[in-house]
């Protein structure tokens, strides 16, 4: 097995057998699925079209903003990131590798979201599979790399709590996901705009809905993409091996330019 | 002799305001254990980790077998295993997963049978956290050695151990000695030192104040040897005797206790001495200057 292989499969196992992952991948936002669908389209019968683009958005910013980074902070203060150096693990596989097999599971429990909420709560499929696929690789991707950013910024666990409900409440809030875009007032919906997840929504709306390609999507999505390969370029830059992450290079000043694409979009927004 | 395996010119690291390491300069020939000793914040962990490639000195020149470890990090680290001081593996990784994951990133085959020569191979599938120090520290060592480095980089190499682990840590490390393999240590352990190094370096406040053999620096101090005696008739325990090159002398559980400056002088009088009062020895025991004695001694004289 090549290393690369190694690696992926040890860490996409950590994913299932390691108990606060397995939570974060699995149990917590595919409760919260089944619950609050449950709850909702009993409250309002016309949620059953925004249950699949809200729970995958949900699904994937448990997994990957609330998920992520606190094992590559834990493991860099364990000392891990030394082991790693030491025996030849490449900085890339250490920062690329989680982001992967995070990744396939967040894709996994989409993919159950998306196949199991017609069943159990009447919801319409999407109908463009196509542009259900981009809406789900764009997301996966932007927040993918806001989380390993996130890993890799923080000095300690408790930072990256902090970084990562920077963006997890707002985006439930004020990202689409409770209230719609077209339902906040001009500030409100301004800062939302700051937030993955309102492109995320947009694409989902136009896309996978069948409705069309506007301008709005085409913008949204050059936001996930130029935001996602900004935060993985700044991750890889700002990548330290050392336990503590004091090294001048890890500027959170730094790590702040991942916001550009989006203060961008929310200009054109 | 041969060209160094391990050669360090002049190397400088700093952390902020705090000098680390301050201008040392070593030499590791092939196939000998070099031990680098020195109390707590002496320097010696900062200048494994430039040689590791873990911190990058603010000065001086490291070579590993021809590599710097600066400027090419991948062949570094297929030349040298490492056992780090502090280091970890994820914790619910298995001894198993741990030596392939490694193997494989130094492309060679998992070395399953160093799980069995270390005893980790009935624990081939228990995961990190559940093993207990002295064998997450065993489990260290065998991924420093699954790709059969020449060299082998050792930080504390027995801290945490139990005296049946560090003797086979010992064994094991003069096994790989014979094979040719050259380890370089950092131990504050002196009679690790003593026992296993052929050469040591004292550091001390980032600088190396001594390099030799543990009997040359045993030997370049003014440290006495101590002999300790008793006979059957205690011939010796008398206030009158005097012995020619004894600096001071005590009696202790009927033995005579004294300690010499020319330990050759002072046993041929004292034989002579008994077999004149027609008493015979029972226990004589001769214990030369040990090198943590040594050790004391000079950092206490660079301290001052």
């Amino acid at each position: 097995m090549s290393a690369f292989a190694s690696h992926f499969s040890f860490e996409f196992r950590t994913g299932l057998r390691d108990r606060p992952l397995l939570l974060m991948n699995y149990l917590f936002p595919l409760s919260f699925y089944v619950v609050v669908s449950l709850l909702m389209t009993q409250l309002n019968p016309t949620f059953g079209p925004d249950i699949i683009p809200t729970m995958v958005i949900f699904v994937t910013l448990t997994s990957l903003i609330l998920g992520l980074p606190n094992p590559l902070v834990s493991a860099r203060e364990a000392g891990i990131f030394r082991s790693y150096r030491v025996n030849g693990v490449p900085a890339l596989s250490v920062i690329l590798v989680p982001a992967l097999t995070t990744a396939m599971h967040t894709l996994i429990a989409s993919l159950l979201v998306a196949f199991t909420a017609p069943l159990l709560f009447d919801a319409p499929l999407p109908v463009n599979r196509g542009g259900f696929a981009l809406f789900l690789v764009l997301t996966i991707f932007a927040m993918a790399g806001l989380g390993v950013l996130i890993g890799v910024i923080s000095t300690s666990t408790r930072i990256t709590i902090l970084w990562s409900q920077l963006i997890f409440l707002p985006s439930i809030i004020i990202g689409g996901l409770m209230v719609p875009r077209s339902a906040l007032t001009g500030v409100l919906a301004k800062i939302g705009s700051l937030m993955p997840s309102t492109y995320s929504v947009q694409i989902y709306d136009t896309l996978a809905r069948g409705i069309g390609v506007d301008a709005k999507t085409i913008l949204s999505v050059v936001v996930l993409l130029a935001g996602g390969i900004l935060a993985f370029a700044l991750a890889s830059y700002l990548f330290s091996w050392d336990s503590h992450n004091t090294a001048r290079r890890a500027s959170a000043w730094l790590a702040l330019t991942v916001a550009i694409p989006f203060i961008i979009g929310m200009m054109l927004l | 002799m041969s060209e160094s395996i391990i050669k360090v010119v002049s190397l400088t690291k700093s952390y902020g305001e705090f000098l680390a390491v301050d201008d040392i300069s070593f030499e590791v020939w092939p196939g000998e254990i070099f031990g680098l000793l020195g109390p707590n914040g002496a320097g010696k962990t900062t200048t494994l980790e430039c040689l590791e490639g873990l911190r990058l000195p603010d000065k001086g020149d490291i070579r590993i077998m021809g590599v710097d470890p600066v400027g090419n990090v991948r062949r570094l680290h297929n030349t040298i295993g490492v056992q780090l001081q502090t280091s970890g593996l994820p914790a619910s990784m298995t001894v198993g997963e741990a030596i392939r994951f490694f193997s494989a990133y130094h492309g060679v085959a998992p070395g399953y049978d160093l799980l069995d020569r270390l005893g980790l191979k009935e624990k081939a599938g228990v995961q990190y956290h559940a093993l207990s120090t002295g064998l997450q520290r065993r489990l260290a060592l065998a991924l420093a050695l699954a790709h059969k480095p020449p060299i082998v980089i050792m930080d504390e190499p027995t801290a945490g151990l139990d005296v049946p682990s560090r003797v086979e840590l010992h064994e094991l490390m003069n096994e790989l000695r014979i094979t040719g393999v050259t380890i370089l240590m950092a131990t504050h352990d002196m009679a690790e030192a003593e026992k296993m190094a052929d050469r040591v370096a004292i550091l001390l406040r980032g600088k190396i104040v001594v390099t030799g053999t543990p009997r040359e620096l045993t030997a370049s101090g003014p440290a006495l040897t101590k002999v300790m005696v008793s006979t059957s008739k205690k011939s010796l325990l008398t206030p009158h005797l005097v012995l020619p090159a004894i600096q001071r002398q005590l009696v202790q559980d009927e033995y005579l206790v004294c300690f010499s400056s020319d330990v050759g002088r002072t046993l041929k009088t004292m034989l002579a001495y008994i077999e004149q009062h027609d008493d015979t020895i029972i226990d004589l025991r001769v214990e030369r200057p040990s090198l943590e004695e040594r050790f004391l001694e000079i950092t206490t004289e660079k301290v001052r």
